[in-house]
């Protein structure tokens, strides 16, 4: 039972995917960009789990922290770009 | 015992991939970049959540496999999206985003 549940799950993920990649696409500004892409991130993270379900294997348990750290980062910088328009400042007494 | 915790499992992983589905149709179809990101990093995150819970349950059942990764994963998740949706928010209204043309309030516009 619980196969069929997890292919279910990882098709429902994949749609949802592919509604983020057309605001992705489509967005009319850039943070409706970066909202997308955090969200694709949240999504990837998903998949990832469901396909270590489906594997049997939990040699992938690493990824998913690992992608969730990453996506959190890319934002991060992301929206300090957009904000101040750098993301490393220089020091002021420089 | 078994079949309880598949079904369990089974009825995590519906709601997660629900609630992450219910986030697409929000990013498809709300007006304006504010909804947008209010759709997403909420259901979103909950989707995952339950996601990687089901997944803690499922090695902890199977394999009797404790995984202290995922459930730091769902400490993670739960602290960093709202964070950083409100830093997209943030962003958005500094760099100047109209918000939609129908809504009433904004009080940010006063306090700068």
């Amino acid at each position: 039972m619980i196969g069929i549940v997890l292919k279910i799950t990882l098709v429902l993920l994949a749609i949802a995917m592919l509604g983020f990649i057309y605001r992705l696409v489509k967005g009319p500004t850039t943070p409706d960009r970066i909202v997308a892409l955090d969200a694709m991130g949240v999504i990837l993270v998903s998949i990832t789990a469901v396909l270590s379900m489906i594997l049997g294997t939990s040699n992938f348990l690493d990824v998913i922290l690992l992608i969730g750290i990453l996506a959190f980062i890319g934002t991060v910088a992301y929206a300090k770009f957009l904000e101040k328009g750098e993301i490393i400042e220089y020091d002021r007494d420089q | 015992m078994t079949v309880i915790s598949d079904v369990f499992i089974a009825f995590l992983l519906l709601v997660g991939a629900f609630f992450s589905l219910i986030a697409a149709f929000g990013v498809i179809r709300f007006p304006d970049v504010y909804t947008r990101n209010h759709a997403a990093s909420k259901s979103a995150t909950l989707g995952v959540m339950c996601i990687l819970l089901a997944t803690f349950l499922y090695f902890l059942v199977e394999d009797g496999f404790f995984s202290s990764r995922l459930l730091l994963g769902i400490a993670f998740f739960f602290i960093t999206a709202p964070v950083a949706g409100h830093l997209i928010s943030r962003a958005a209204y500094n760099s100047g985003v109209k918000m939609w043309d129908k809504s009433v309030r904004d009080d940010l516009k006063d306090k700068k």
